[in-house]
């Protein structure tokens, strides 16, 4: 009876991981986006949903010229739907956000909700409204047998990707120049343009590893649920979004935790409780929370100033 | 000229590599089959280049109506200034509008007309909106949890008690306020994009319990049969459908009158500069004896009141509501309708709420691309139009000269 409730805890546990982990790569994307230039970038979820959709297509059309090699396909698909996805963030800054670089604050917001909404109808238009079944691109690996009821192969790749994502991205961001330079841009972008930095490029260049980390979001909710449609980025942006404010809106850390946190409380929530209040879960925390820490966990408490 | 082709050339090939995979190939995953639709990209690819070489060449695009645009935005913004224009002007306007307002439902079908209820209804809750948005700067997400508040404690009262349309109205109006300021308490020590996820996720919650807790909501299948508005406590709309419909118009119309009244009222009122204040400085506010607290919950309770208000009209105007009538992205709909007409602006607003409303209307013809040109326009309205189709002018005085007259602002 006792491993029963265990065994029933890890599993709550493990699944909550993994969907945090890639709430917690999404809201990475809201996040560093924020951090820089101070927009809610809503088309972010798009780009996760595009992300997903060229992995699929990719892999269908190997599948189609005889393509059947696993790792082939995986890696092929994974890096096409990255690329994709890049190419995506990169000209949606251009074309819908750096215009108004210098509006009133909501202007932006705007325009990423008519983002938003053109995109999700390109893909609903080009494809089709129905959910399209996601290929199993992952073949089984036989050491996860004996916990398969526990953790699957797909969760196990989500939680080893989703960790070398982040300590990848950590250093990049710690270590690197241009990392440095993104430092220096979130934190005066005047300053930063006067000792050299292309501003412009950074903003760019934070788009688009935004967007890669979206996009491998996506393909690995593909793999998990097993089929997607036009309609799967915007609840994830939304829980993204949810899950980067947790975590403190422009602070790394914070969106990883905020990501699990969140994964966690929908999955003990839906496990403990009652499925049906999934969602009420992660809002009703991010209230709770944002009612005793108004910037967030990890947020910075900025004072203002007279 | 050749520069200008090569860089039309570039952005055209790059539109064409960024929409090859979505576009260009169909997969059919039951015979596992791929077909490339090379027509629809190059036709895209020829669009986008045709459309670039405009754009570098004469500048066609940025100088065009747009632009030109401004003398009738000036021409509206003057509207509620009794000084700017000629009283004549203005009554003639004013008339004209009202005329127009008043014959509609004489000369048009029983669907124009409820097109027409359905833009009013918008520009209602664009007004409400633009109280807590507009006036006060704080960004709500969440204010469709308001309209399904009006809207479901009248669907709930009319299938249990029976009770009618004007009733319910105030009722709506005063249990959403009383949700404005439940949901202002705990969010007034957040600022900004805090308070904007926070009130989203409230909103998700209202639509969520909604949908779920069946045995009073009804669930997803929602409420019918609710009763329309009855004329003197006669129920005597409810033999004609035509009848009903110009009968909800004309209470719309007189309803938005009175929101129009209100507003424009509040904008000049204590309260509202004070809300205008908040929006620019608090501390300053907070010094000058402003009391931050209830002005917030103020501008909340009041911009709920006209959410609750239309959601109980657009209860008795459908006859049926459920959950997914609330979603996330009406809420986004009706924001845009405030920023896209001009933030604190009310001719904007109307002007917001027309053109978001009767734009995916008229737009039928497009079929399924009207939502994709509705996405488009947002983006182009904002990128040429920052600060919304009409701007609000903030108070200013301006120097009359002895001989040549009013000069222009």
């Amino acid at each position: 009876m006792f491993h029963d409730k265990a065994g029933y805890f890890f599993e709550l546990f493990i699944g909550g991981l993994t969907k945090g982990s890639i709430y917690a790569l999404i809201a990475l994307g809201y996040t560093m986006v924020y951090g820089i230039i101070e927009l809610i970038n809503f088309a972010h979820g798009e780009i996760y949903m595009i992300g997903a959709f060229t992995a699929l297509i990719t892999a269908a059309a190997l599948t189609a010229f005889g393509v059947t090699h696993p790792l082939v396909l995986v890696s092929v698909s994974g890096i096409t739907a990255v690329v994709y996805a890049s190419a995506y963030g990169y000209t949606l800054e251009k074309v819908a956000y750096k215009p108004l670089r210098n509006a009133p604050r909501l202007s932006p917001l705007i325009s990423a909700i008519g983002m938003s909404i053109f995109l999700q109808n390109f893909v609903l238009l080009a494809q089709t409204s129905n959910y399209i079944p996601f290929p199993n691109l992952i073949p089984p690996l036989p050491f996860l047998e004996p916990v398969s009821h526990i953790m699957g192969t797909v969760d196990f790749i989500i939680l080893c990707t989703t960790a070398v994502i982040m300590i990848l991205l950590t250093f990049l961001i710690r270590k690197t120049r241009i990392g440095t330079a993104m430092r220096a841009t979130a934190q005066d972008k005047t300053m930063a343009r006067l000792l050299g930095i292309d501003v412009d490029r950074i903003i760019s260049f934070t788009f688009i590893t935004g967007s890669a980390l979206a996009a491998v979001g996506g393909v690995m909710v593909g793999s998990k649920m097993g089929q997607i449609n036009f309609y799967i980025g915007f609840i994830a942006g939304i829980k993204a979004f949810t899950a980067a404010v947790l975590g403190g809106i422009g602070s790394i850390p914070g969106a990883v935790l905020g990501g699990l946190i969140l994964g966690w409380t929908e999955s003990f929530g839906t496990g403990y409780l009652t499925s049906d209040y999934e969602d009420v879960f992660a809002f009703s925390l991010l209230v709770l929370i944002l009612i005793f820490k108004p910037s967030g966990l990890l947020g910075r408490n900025t004072t203002p100033k007279v | 000229m050749i520069d200008t082709l090569l860089k039309s050339l570039r952005t055209a090939l790059w539109f064409m590599f960024l929409t090859f995979p979505i576009l260009a190939v169909r997969i059919d995953s039951l015979k596992n089959a791929v077909t490339v639709r090379w027509p629809a990209v190059i036709i895209l690819g020829a669009v986008i280049f045709l459309i670039s070489v405009l754009w570098h060449t004469a500048g066609l695009v940025k100088r065009s109506w747009f632009f030109r645009f401004d003398g009738f935005k000036q021409f509206i913004q003057r509207l509620p200034d009794q000084d700017a224009l000629s009283p004549f002007m203005i009554r003639t306007t004013l008339g004209a509008a009202a005329v127009f307002m008043i014959s509609l439902p004489f000369f048009a079908s029983s669907y124009q007309t409820n097109v027409m209820i359905n833009a009013l209804l918008y520009v209602m809750l664009g007004l409400g909106l633009n109280i807590v948005v507009g006036l006060a700067g704080l960004l709500d997400l969440g204010y469709v949890a308001f309209y399904a508040v009006g809207a479901y404690l009248y669907a709930l009262l009319n299938l249990h008690l029976g009770i009618g349309f004007w009733i319910a109205l105030p009722m709506g109006a005063a249990l959403a306020a009383f949700f404005g300021i439940l949901l202002g308490i705990p969010v007034l020590r957040l600022k900004g994009d805090y308070l904007a996820i926070v009130t989203l996720g409230f909103g998700e919650i209202i639509r969520l319990i909604l949908e779920n807790w069946d045995r009073v909501f009804k669930g997803p299948s929602g409420i019918s049969h609710i009763s329309r508005p009855s004329l003197f406590g006669i129920g005597i709309m409810e033999s004609s459908v035509h009848h009903a419909i110009i009968y909800m118009y004309y209470i719309v119309v007189v309803l938005v009158l009175s929101t129009f009244f209100f507003v424009s009222r509040l904008k000049h009122s204590r309260i509202g500069r004070a809300l205008l204040a908040l929006k620019e400085d608090e501390i300053a506010c907070q010094a000058m004896g402003i009391d931050k607290m209830k002005t917030k919950l103020t501008a909340f309770a009041l911009g709920a009141t006209w959410a609750g208000m239309a959601g109980v009209i657009f209860a008795a105007k459908t006859t049926f509501i459920n959950p997914a009538s609330f979603t996330f992205m009406e809420s986004a709909i009706i924001l845009s309708i405030v920023v896209i007409g001009g933030m604190g602006s009310i001719p904007g607003v109307v002007l917001g709420a027309f053109f978001l409303v009767l734009l995916p209307e008229y737009f039928r013809e497009l079929g399924d691309y009207r939502m994709l040109v509705f996405g488009g326009a947002m983006i182009l309205v904002m990128v040429f139009k920052p600060r919304g189709l009409l701007e609000n002018t903030k108070p200013t005085v301006t120097y009359v000269s002895q001989q040549t007259g009013p000069d222009t602002p």
